[in-house]
């Protein structure tokens, strides 16, 4: 097989669009206080910011687990009046400014909200500016990212395989089990890993439903915006560790090591 | 199809021009500022119709990084004199520094006060939710003085950005008190009620505004700051609440 060398234009109108990424990055990295970047990454806003960030990224990717893989499932296999205008509502947040989905819920998980007031009365439980609220707020931008992966592998899955499994006597939640989420596991995890690093990269709906509070709501991103005007040290070091672990989440996706198997 | 495209160009051509014959003059003006500087720009822009003034408001700390680091900015108006003195260091101010207006702080409560705050130590309560500026921007660093005159430990469940997103969140009830302005209070249209903070002596809060290098509209910004300064500047920062520096 020849190899063609592409278009002159196309090349060069693909290169301004490479350079438009990269630049960024190499404008940060010169920006980063190497020779301090372990002294700057140790301090306590850093350390804080960095627990937090997991805690509450991992907790909103066990929401969308939960919730997400059932819904993706409704989606893909049950034909019902709505599913269209469903699936739109769901994936809404996809392309939602964050910062409108942050007041949508606080307008409906705050205390004077729609379901935030009954709440409080009958549980005592007060979402806004509490961890629950900052896991929610990742939850409600990131768990889109799960359902569109697992219903877009649901529905391409050969349903042979199930109902072969079904004729010799597997029951509906054996065939579950053993059958469809085994053939579905490369895009569940790719999904899972995409909800992973957009829960940690949320930062609209966090500062407007959960608030900031260093210790309590303020991830990586918030810890990034208020230390850009005040340690701009800390706040590169540690745009630059969110840099890596999003790389390192999209490369080991396109790497699909676990597809090779 | 072509034909569409080409009328979307050329729309979008002349309105680039259009808006060129009225001289732009980006103004950054403190979040506390919103009001008072929207009124100044409609008064400001009536008597010069060949200038368009475009407000950048935001936490003066949030301002002042945007100016240091290379923003287009004509005119500087900081809720405290340090962000000024910061751009004034790094050699960025193209004239004098003048302080234009001053103002109180206060504690701002959802109508009602559910929380039934009476005072600044009420800020201590574990059972409310209470909200503070970050210590970044000029109200946090002001309301942190407040409080250590007072000799209280806040017990704040957030630390906003700016003054505004803090008195959004409690004019929404979400939280149930912070330290806001005093000119803050009627700009919510009575969604927020105001508690003395009654600790004396009162922290004074100085609006400082410069004109700032890298703006080539020189004798614009001069002449904005000269209005601002001036007899109709006044009387608008008047009416909104801003006395006298």
């Amino acid at each position: 097989m020849t190899r063609r060398r592409p278009p002159v234009l196309l090349g060069l109108l693909a290169a301004v669009g490479a350079v438009l990424f990269i630049a960024p990055l190499v404008g940060l990295l010169a920006r980063t206080p190497w020779s301090d970047l372990g002294g700057v990454l140790g301090r306590e806003i850093v350390a804080d910011a960095l627990g937090l960030s997991l805690l509450i990224s991992l907790g909103a990717t066990l929401l969308s687990l939960l919730f997400g893989l059932p819904l993706a499932w409704i989606l893909a296999r049950v034909e019902f009046r709505g599913r269209t205008l469903l699936r739109g509502l769901v994936l809404l947040p996809l392309v939602l400014p964050p910062v409108v989905g942050g007041a949508a819920l606080l307008f409906t998980f705050g205390r004077r909200g729609l379901v935030g007031q009954p709440l409080e009365e009958l549980t005592g439980l007060v979402l806004p500016f509490s961890v629950w609220g900052a896991i929610l707020a990742a939850a409600f931008v990131a768990m889109p990212f799960l359902v569109i992966t697992v219903e877009g592998a649901l529905r391409n899955l050969d349903q042979r395989f199930e109902g072969a499994a079904a004729a010799l006597g597997a029951n509906r939640w054996t065939v579950l089990r053993r059958v469809t989420l085994p053939m579905i596991a490369p895009s569940l995890v790719s999904g899972l890993l995409l909800t992973w690093a957009r829960a940690l990269g949320e930062f609209g709906a966090t500062i407007t439903f959960a608030g900031n509070l260093p210790g309590r709501t303020q991830t990586l991103p918030l810890a990034v915006f208020v230390a850009m005007e005040g340690d701009r040290d800390a706040a590169v070091a540690m745009s630059l560790l969110l840099v890596f672990v999003s790389l390192a989440v999209l490369i080991s996706l396109r790497r699909s090591w676990w597809r090779a198997r | 199809m072509r034909r569409v495209v080409l009328v979307l160009m050329v729309a979008l051509l002349t309105g680039a021009c259009g808006g060129g014959a009225r001289q732009e003059l980006l103004v950054s003006a403190a979040a506390s500022l919103t009001d008072a500087f929207t009124a100044v720009e409609a008064e400001y822009e009536a008597g010069h119709p060949d200038v368009d003034i475009v407000l950048n408001l935001g936490g003066s700390s949030a301002l002042r990084e945007q100016i240091l680091s290379g923003a287009p900015v004509a005119v500087f108006a900081s809720a405290n004199q340090e962000n000024i003195a910061e751009v004034v260091a790094a050699g960025l101010v193209a004239g004098p520094v003048v302080d234009f207006a001053s103002n109180q702080l206060t504690i701002a409560v959802p109508a009602g006060n559910p929380g039934d705050i009476i005072g600044i130590g009420d800020l201590a309560r574990d059972d409310l939710l209470i909200g503070l500026c970050a210590p970044v921007v000029p109200c946090g660093v002001y309301a942190d003085e407040a409080l250590a005159i007072a000799g209280v430990a806040a017990a704040p469940d957030t630390l906003e950005p700016d003054v505004r997103a803090l008195l959004t969140k409690i004019s929404a009830g979400e939280l149930d008190a912070g330290i806001v302005y005093a000119t803050d209070i009627a700009t919510a249209d009575g969604a927020v009620e105001s508690v003395d903070i009654a600790s004396e002596p009162a922290v004074a809060v100085t609006y400082s505004i410069a004109p700032i290098v890298g703006d080539e509209n020189q004798a614009d910004a001069a002449d904005f700051i000269d209005f601002v300064l001036g007899p109709d500047g006044r009387r608008i920062l008047g009416d909104l609440g801003f006395a006298a520096p």
